[in-house]
């Protein structure tokens, strides 16, 4: 026997209790993991390092649409190989279901994301078809679309210059993803950006967004400031980004999530501080007579401190090593699906920050129960007074 | 024959609420090494404040006790808790074993604080466990073990770090009498065999026939003493 195998033997003494107490601490470090990786996520500050796309958008909100004619100008500056450009269709089938619809042009799309696979063939009928539209796996697998469907599409936002907001397309390709994570990505439908250009009531000649190919991705901090600042103090402010900015761009309108989380994490931790508090004080309570007992055997004041703050501290820890573990499994899993959109990692300075949570916990709900250990006294204790 | 404990006037009081209580008023003592000693007396005369203070688990108001040549009403807390670790085995009425431990874990407990290696820490407990009679049940937990061996671990492990002296309270309170005689004939086997002072408080006068000596208690004072 150790001293390390009675600490651990004293933790387990009641397996139910213990066990219902470690798996609040799994589920409470489960929720740090993720939700500190979510904070770094959205408070991580403009990261140009590898971006091998940038997006432009209209500085005041994306839902404000930048003009054509800046498409020259950005093909123009130093640095980027490709530009395409799209628009925000707001597509809805049947009663109203929502899907993820944009008008592109056919050519740029194709040259601007390689990781879209589909035939040559399906590409060129995509460009000549004016009412054509591609689909991706995934909503083609859901609704059984092929290619030779008519797709009967209502726009939230465009009517057509009939005033009718039922536009009609045909299916001339399905894409897919170059690899799992963009396979995750096929649940969107793309039409022919010239028809949608021609026939929508609200004029011409204005994209939601262009996404600039770089021919260098250490160029992409240089060739953002470039494009920012030609359009500064103009009518068509611009705002340029990475991928994975202009995405959390859309989470980030939700509000404060830093603060959300820190909030979360505040009741979560409150939650169970009083829970894990509550159970080390009351397994220190059942068994003051045993603790006299070590003292009487000559275990120092220091050692019973230290036998019963060993206990937080396991628990603590394994619950926590666990939770955290869980965190940067499910971590992997969700950035795995979603990739750009959310790329979630339970990384070093998460697990920093949960080694801290570990610590700080454990001399919260350990501290207290140790002291009154350590300051029993003998005789006292083993008179039951 | 040498004295192992020496008493010499010892008072012990406690503050019970705004009242002060004398529990031991001047008593003085000795009892020499090898002894056998049954502390008897009603309830309230003193007895288990006297063996807490000569196991030096207390510290008295004024006095001295000296155990083995040594001034233990000097002792630091500290000191003191070094000195009961290797001097002194204690037996309590309600056996006080660890129940989350074996009968061996209960009795390697002491060598905890001890450099011995583990393997000799096996081997300390194996004879400890053979010289009370409970080899064979060694790996068995104290709800596994009747009274009788539950209290047989614990003079296992009042004795397996070698002490000169064992301090018993009530240590056959809690058994039938067939079992009481086998513990208390397993205590005199450890005081005629091994060397083992030993003081029990007892309430029992069978008990104390055990012992080779009886001292009575009333009121904080030596009353009487009787030789068996």
């Amino acid at each position: 026997m150790t001293k390390t195998g009675f600490v651990l033997a004293n933790l387990f003494r009641k397996k139910t209790r213990t066990i219902l107490t470690l798996l609040s601490v799994i589920m409470a470090f489960l929720l740090f993991g993720l939700l500190q990786a979510v904070n770094v996520v959205f408070n991580a500050g403009a990261d140009f390092v590898g971006a091998t796309r940038l997006v432009t958008q209209a500085r005041v909100s994306f839902t404000q649409s930048l003009p054509l004619r800046i498409l020259p100008e950005l093909e123009a500056v130093p640095g980027v190989d490709k530009v395409m450009y799209q628009q925000w269709f707001g597509g809805v089938i049947g009663e109203n279901t929502q899907i993820f619809a944009f008008a592109v042009e056919p050519a740029r799309i194709h040259a601007v994301y390689p990781e879209y696979i589909m035939p040559d063939a399906q590409w060129k009928a995509f460009a000549d078809t004016r009412t054509g539209a591609i689909v991706g796996r995934l909503l083609a697998n859901q609704y059984g679309w092929k290619v030779g469907d008519k797709l009967p599409l209502n726009s939230n936002i465009f009517p057509k210059k009939d005033g009718s907001k039922t536009w009609g397309f045909d299916i001339v390709g399905i894409f897919d993803g170059k690899d799992e994570q963009w396979q995750n990505q096929t649940n969107q439908v793309l039409i022919n950006f010239d028809y949608f250009n021609e026939a929508n009531q609200f004029g011409s000649g204005a994209a939601g967004i262009y996404v600039l190919k770089l021919a260098n991705s250490d160029a992409a901090q240089q060739v953002a400031d470039t494009i920012d600042a030609k359009y500064e103090n103009s009518p068509d402010e611009t705002k340029t980004q990475t991928e994975k900015d202009w995405s959390l761009g859309f989470v980030k309108q939700i509000g404060d999530i830093g603060l959300m989380v820190r909030w979360i994490l505040f009741a979560v931790f409150f939650t169970l501080l009083l829970v894990v508090g509550n159970t080390m004080a009351q397994s220190m309570r059942e068994r003051v007579p045993e603790l006299a007992v070590l003292k009487t055997l000559g275990f120092s004041d220091g050692s019973v401190l230290g036998f019963v703050l060993a206990e937080s501290i396991a628990l603590c820890a394994l619950g926590g090593l666990i939770g955290l573990s869980i965190a940067t499994g499910l971590g992997i899993v969700i950035k795995k699906f979603a990739g750009a959109v959310m790329p979630l990692t339970v990384s070093g300075p998460v697990w920093v920050a949960g080694l801290i949570a570990i610590i700080v916990l454990s001399l919260a709900v350990g501290l207290l129960p140790a002291l009154r250990a350590q300051r029993l006294k003998i005789v006292d204790a083993l008179a039951g007074r | 024959m040498s004295n192992l404990i020496s008493i010499r006037d010892l008072t012990k009081s406690y503050e019970r609420g705004k009242q002060k209580v004398e529990v031991l008023h001047g008593l003085t003592l000795d009892i020499p090494k090898g002894d056998f000693v049954a502390l008897m007396g009603p309830s309230g005369s003193g007895k288990t404040t006297l063996l807490n203070l000569i196991g030096g688990l207390d510290q008295p108001s004024s006095g001295e006790i000296s155990i083995d040549g040594k001034r233990i009403d000097r002792f630091s807390s500290a000191e003191l808790t070094r000195w009961r670790a290797s001097n002194v085995g204690f037996v309590f009425q309600f056996y006080n074993l660890m129940p989350v431990l074996t009968a061996e874990g209960n009795v390697e407990l002491p060598l905890l604080l001890t450099k011995l290696s583990a393997a000799r820490r096996r081997e300390n407990v194996a004879i400890a466990l053979s010289v009370v009679g409970l080899a064979e049940r060694a790996k068995h937990k104290p709800r596994e073990l009747s009274g009788g061996q539950e209290q047989r671990v614990a003079i296992a492990r009042a004795i397996v770090s070698d002490p000169t002296l064992l301090v018993c309270d009530e240590p056959t309170g809690d058994l039938d009498r067939k079992t009481a005689d086998e513990i208390l004939t397993l205590l005199q086997t450890l005081n005629r065999e091994h060397g083992k002072t030993i003081v029990m408080v007892t309430h029992d006068p069978r008990a104390a026939e055990y012992a080779k000596r009886t001292l009575h208690l009333d009121k904080g004072q030596l009353a009487e003493q009787a030789a068996h």
